[in-house]
């Protein structure tokens, strides 16, 4: 009885772990990385993950014609600079912010509406030792009402 | 392809050693590990090789590649209702409060479905009479989304200080936009936690599918030639093949495999829509920083197709709010 009573313990732990980091992002989204937008005005939406050095992430938007935005991708302490890049359809990148001494934000507008990727990075770093860190990533917009 | 990752973080490590060292017998610790591994395999969805665009990763520069590894997180972000609204604003649209999905509805959405689709409706119409400064409407639709997160059990995405804070600040119009923008976030991050992602797809979906709506609606018997409502509409193509990889992403969950069906029908018409796009030159301001994607486009929709998109819309947004 003791044992499945621990075994149950433990199932219920493990399996609360992944909600728990999540709920740790959503913070992270909220306090740290939303503040990156102002002045512009957060969209709403919310995207974020657990992200391990190394690993990648990708996500789509249509970006609408004479509308000001601004992107902010911020990663938790634990994890090295984000690098992101942005994408065209033609598959020409048109930012990086590796060449912009990894800025967390990117201000632009467009003449025409574009569908874009942004594709991120948790760059790994060469000098570190042991486990690979893990944190959140968080990717978030903004726009200034005309 | 169906990819498992088991996220790895100092804290489950952690706890997996103690717990398979200390209190478990290996026949139980296996058994644990295979639950991990199950787990991993169920919930992710989202992630798949990426092959949007019509692009290869491989065909992307090495330069991007490098270091990459095989798992991938992949998001598919749609606008969001306070942006949505916006676009209508700023296309110099008038407003009218009888596009509105009557708040008197709300007692009519029992189940999930109609819930996440009309917490979506809300928060778009909210966000449409926010912007054009209808104070008392504002107040009445957020209590319509709150009734809605509610009956889904979205836990203090919209409680009753949301309401106050609204009303002491609805001459501010910032602040109205914060408060609009925070409790969407925390309804469709409180879904994406809660591992359900099939209704914050639905809910995305129907803040969408009402933009539209009111849209097409506003530009009415309009002519649509150099009618900027009319391009915010067109463009909207370029956000429909996002609606549709949201859609199938999560479309293992019965409720959006037929929302899949329901909204392909307006797929036909936007097919008939051609958006040709020139090369993008990008050049930042040194002084503002902002950068300018120059590109010029050209649009080709006629009379008969934006009237087939119109109704098709109305049909659509009317089995969502019936």
């Amino acid at each position: 009885m003791k044992k499945v009573f621990q075994f149950s313990l433990v199932l219920a732990v493990l399996a609360s772990v992944p909600v728990l980091l999540h709920a740790q992002c959503k913070g992270f989204a909220k306090n740290i990385c939303k503040v990156e937008l102002e002045p512009y005005i957060h969209d709403g939406n919310y995207h974020a993950a657990i992200l391990t050095v190394g690993e990648e992430a990708e996500l789509y938007k249509t970006f609408y014609s004479d509308t000001e935005y601004r992107i902010a991708i911020c990663g938790s302490d634990a994890l090295p600079n984000i690098e992101f890049r942005i994408i065209d359809s033609e598959r020409n990148v048109i930012y990086t912010n590796r060449s912009n001494n990894y800025a967390r934000i990117w201000d632009f507008k467009l003449e025409s509406s574009q569908q874009l990727k942004l594709a991120i990075k948790v760059p790994a770093d060469e000098g570190a030792a042991g486990e690979p860190a893990s944190g959140c990533v968080a990717i978030m917009f903004g726009f200034k009402e005309k | 392809m169906l990819k498992c990752r088991i996220i790895q973080t100092p804290i489950n490590k952690q706890l997996m050693s103690k717990t398979i060292n200390k209190l478990l017998m290996p026949g139980t610790a296996i058994l644990i590990i295979l639950f991990m591994v199950l787990a991993g395999c169920a919930s992710d969805k989202s992630r798949s090789s990426g092959d949007e665009f019509g692009l290869d990763t491989n065909e992307i520069s090495a330069d991007l590649m490098d270091d990459i590894s095989s798992a991938k997180q992949i998001f598919y972000s749609l606008p969001s209702p306070l942006e949505t609204a916006m676009l209508i604003k700023t296309a110099g649209a008038a407003y009218n409060e009888d596009l509105l999905n009557p708040v008197e509805n709300v007692d009519n959405y029992t189940t999930n479905r109609s819930r996440a689709l009309n917490l979506g409706i809300y928060t778009t119409d909210l966000s449409f009479a926010s912007l054009f400064d209808q104070t008392q409407t504002s107040i009445k639709y957020m209590n319509a989304a709150k009734s809605m997160a509610d009956g889904l059990g979205i836990l203090d995405a919209i409680d009753n200080s949301t309401i106050e804070r609204l009303e002491e600040n609805i001459n501010n119009r910032d602040m109205i936009m914060d408060i609009i923008s925070e409790t969407f976030m925390n309804s469709s991050s409180f879904l994406t936690e809660n591992d359900r992602p099939a209704l914050a797809s639905m809910v995305l979906v129907g803040g969408w599918v009402e933009g539209l709506y009111i849209a097409t609606n506003l530009v009415g018997n309009q002519p649509i030639d150099d009618n900027k409502l009319v391009e915010r509409i067109v463009d909207q193509k370029l956000s429909f093949d996002i609606v549709l990889k949201l859609l199938d992403d999560n479309k293992d969950n019965e409720d959006v495999a037929n929302l899949l069906t329901e909204i392909n029908e307006i797929k036909i018409t936007f097919d008939k829509i051609t958006i040709k796009t020139g090369k993008i030159e990008a050049v930042t301001d040194e002084n503002t920083n902002v950068t300018v994607l120059k590109s010029e486009s050209k649009i080709n929709i006629t009379p008969e197709i934006f009237q087939e998109l119109s109704e098709k819309v109305k049909v659509l947004r009317s089995n969502f709010i019936s």
